[in-house]
């Protein structure tokens, strides 16, 4: 800026009242991204720093992040490429509401609309369900790395339950999405969905309850909105999908962002700072650039040790060494998406038809698994067996109190053999259960008189979910760790979970029935 | 004039609430009587007074040439119909009791195409995760060779319509 030294005594000439008109309409833009940024551009610590907590977005995350943390083998951005697959969807879904009708009669047609009639329309479908398939996995792969490395623990358990709570809504939108085309898929999809809600029947029936107490009948009736499903189950799955539960997720992702920060960031290892080596020489001298007073800034940090001579704990400006990396995930995610969409179209199978179910009538992939479990007990598959996995989910941070491991990849006793060696035991309890209740049946067939709450709680779901929880309490035992249990019983219940999507994807055919491959499927 | 000097409060003759404690009080309890109530009143409205449910009684003409054992489905309805070879008459409900897929029907009885449940001709369970068997419904002959059934009375099986 040039402007008029002040040793000149007389002010200088204004200029004509139209020149500075014109001259105030050209700094426009600059003056506005001035006024945008409040600090100035981020060219030091200090402006840096507030150009993070000067945002009222960006200033979810800590102004400085630890260089652990900006590894890729510490998250290898899948919280960030999660969160990318929500704004695509949400960003996505918003322009498919300009012409979907969520009205039984209309709705098929409508999504036929966007995909034959409106310019691009089918493209910005084929983002939607390629963004939402992105999240599903994303989610459950976050969820790993945070289990394996351990970072759940205190003081993040609380953050870990958020997590959960977003991997239900994430599975709810997905379910509640592909409700609304209404084809053969939405249709029976909608069936099952109501009668799993409606399975504590089982129980209410075998004891003679049901007349008197139907918690099943009411979870049944509060989804459809209705005995029939019709118009009034649609809405409802339709006002889930685009406002009840992307609203809980946004706030439930904000408080997620929010406690990574209040909880000190990512998880590390205690001795993450002589691991990473000597201190970068950027990360030191902090705010070296701005002050020409002299300041002292006195800071209470937590921590076991001194921090002296490390810059404040080893850490980078967020400002760009975190957001140029999320930024990178999110073009990354985004350009996947796109190129999916290009080459692969989301399905959109016959407009539903009360009278005749597809045979096999299968669900979605990540659900597969869950359709498996069902394919033995309604209760237990659909709503026993996954309760217990959240619930011993949401337990793991609260009973695992122990340090070792925290922030390393199969931290904790053990260690990566023990997750190798339970991977093979895991594999080989659930196709061993798999192949005997494919070969052999299950008690029905054996005994056809057998009461029903027998084979509610004792069918293949339940016994390997058993065998699963006994491994684990001989783990516990045995390395005199709940964290080498954990570590048995997640991988455990991860590699029950793949087999049992392959076997419901690829080894299921009509009625069900076990086929090594399609081509073996009886023509009807 | 003597006054007595004030008595300290006692067990006997506690000290009265005043005037505007009690007043705040009934205030503040009858605002949440009237939010509880409230709220329980709105929980009311997920299940609307009046619910949609199209008739399931029908009238049904079997064709003549339908053998004894082979299945009639009337079109648009959930129920498959039998003549036996003395000539009854029986409905069989095709909605799993499992998850509400409709079963096919097979010449071993049904098979459900969405979780694997087989059922003997009878209705009764003889695989998989079904709880239960599959329902007969009431069936009642009104003319010749017309029946009446109807989906939302279950009868026990073996129930029959003479002719």
């Amino acid at each position: 800026m040039n402007q008029a030294t002040s040793q000149n005594p007389a002010p200088p000439a204004r200029p004509p009242a139209l020149r500075r008109f014109f001259h105030d309409l050209a700094a426009v833009p600059q003056r506005l991204r001035a006024s945008m940024l409040r600090g100035g551009a981020p060219t030091s610590d200090r402006t840096r720093s507030s150009f993070v907590f000067g945002n009222l977005f960006l200033h979810l995350h800590s102004v400085r992040v630890h260089r652990w943390t900006l590894r890729w083998a510490t998250t290898w951005g899948l919280g960030i490429m999660a969160t990318s697959g929500f704004f695509l969807t949400l960003a996505t879904g918003i322009l498919l509401m300009f012409y979907y009708k969520p009205y039984p009669a209309v709705a098929y047609d409508s999504i036929k609309d966007i995909h034959f009639v409106v310019p691009t329309g089918q493209f910005i479908r084929n983002i939607h369900r390629w963004a939402a398939q992105l999240m599903v996995v994303a989610v459950f792969l976050h969820m790993a790395r945070v289990f394996y490395t351990a970072a759940y623990r205190a003081p993040r358990e609380y953050n870990w339950v958020i997590g959960m709570a977003l991997l239900v809504v994430t599975l709810g939108l997905s379910f509640t999405g592909y409700l609304l085309p209404w084809d053969q898929l939405a249709y029976w999809a909608i069936t099952i969905g109501a009668n799993i809600a409606q399975s504590p029947r089982e129980i209410t029936d075998a004891v003679g309850l049901t007349p008197y107490f139907d918690p099943g009948g009411l979870q049944r009736f509060l989804l459809l909105g209705s005995d029939e499903i019709g118009e009034e189950a649609l809405i409802r799955f339709y006002l889930l999908h685009v406002m009840i539960l992307p609203l809980a997720l946004a706030m439930l992702l904000g408080v997620h962002f929010w406690r990574i920060r209040k909880d000190g960031g990512m998880a590390r290892p205690a001795d993450a700072d002589a691991r990473l080596g000597p201190t970068e020489p950027r990360t030191y001298p902090v705010f070296r650039e701005a002050p020409q007073k002299t300041y002292q800034l006195a800071a209470i940090v937590r921590g076991r040790t001194a921090a002296v001579g490390d810059g404040p704990e080893n850490t980078l400006p967020a400002m760009p060494h975190l957001f140029y990396g999320e930024l990178g995930v999110f073009m990354l995610v985004v350009a996947l998406c796109l190129a999916l969409s290009l080459v692969s179209d989301a399905p959109l199978k016959e407009l539903a038809n009360p009278a005749v179910p597809e045979n096999p009538a299968k669900a979605p992939w990540y659900f597969l698994g869950l359709q498996e479990l069902v394919s033995y007990s309604a209760l237990m598959g659909g709503i026993g067996i996954p309760t217990i996995v959240v619930i011993g989910l949401l337990l793991i941070p609260y009973l695992d109190r122990e340090t070792e491991g925290t922030g390393e990849w199969f931290g904790g006793p053990g260690g990566l053999p023990l997750v190798l060696a339970s991977a093979a035991f895991g594999l080989a309890a659930v196709i061993a259960v798999e192949a005997f209740a494919i070969r052999f049946g299950w008690i029905r067939e054996w005994f056809p008189g057998a009461p029903q709450l027998l084979i509610t709680f004792v069918n293949p779901g339940t016994v390997l979910t058993a065998i699963y929880a006994l491994y684990s309490v001989h783990l516990v035992r045995r390395f005199d760790s709940t964290r080498a249990g954990a570590l048995g019983l997640f991988t455990c219940f991860l590699c029950g979970f793949v087999v049992l999507t392959i076997v419901g994807t690829y080894f299921r055919g009509p009625s069900w029935e076990f086929y090594w491959s399609p081509s073996q499927w009886p023509v009807h | 004039m003597t006054t007595t000097p004030a008595a300290p409060p006692s067990r006997l003759e506690p000290e009265p609430v005043s005037r505007r404690d009690l007043l705040g009080w009934s205030a503040l309890g009858t605002a949440i009587v009237a939010l509880v109530l409230a709220v329980f009143g709105a929980a009311r409205l997920p299940r609307a007074a009046v619910v949609r449910a199209p008739s399931r009684k029908f009238k049904v003409s079997l064709p003549e040439a339908l053998l004894p054992g082979e299945a009639y489905l009337p079109p648009g309805r959930s129920a498959a119909l039998y003549r036996d070879a003395e000539g009854g008459v029986y409905a069989i409900s095709r909605v799993c009791t499992h998850l509400g897929c409709l079963v096919n029907t097979e010449a071993d009885g049904f098979h459900c195409p969405c979780h694997g449940s087989r059922f003997a001709p009878d209705g009764a369970v003889v695989k998989g995760p079904a709880p239960q068997g599959l329902p007969w419904f009431e069936v009642a002959r009104v003319g010749p060779d017309t029946y009446l059934v109807d989906e939302s009375k279950t009868v026990p099986a073996g129930t029959k319509a003479v002719a």
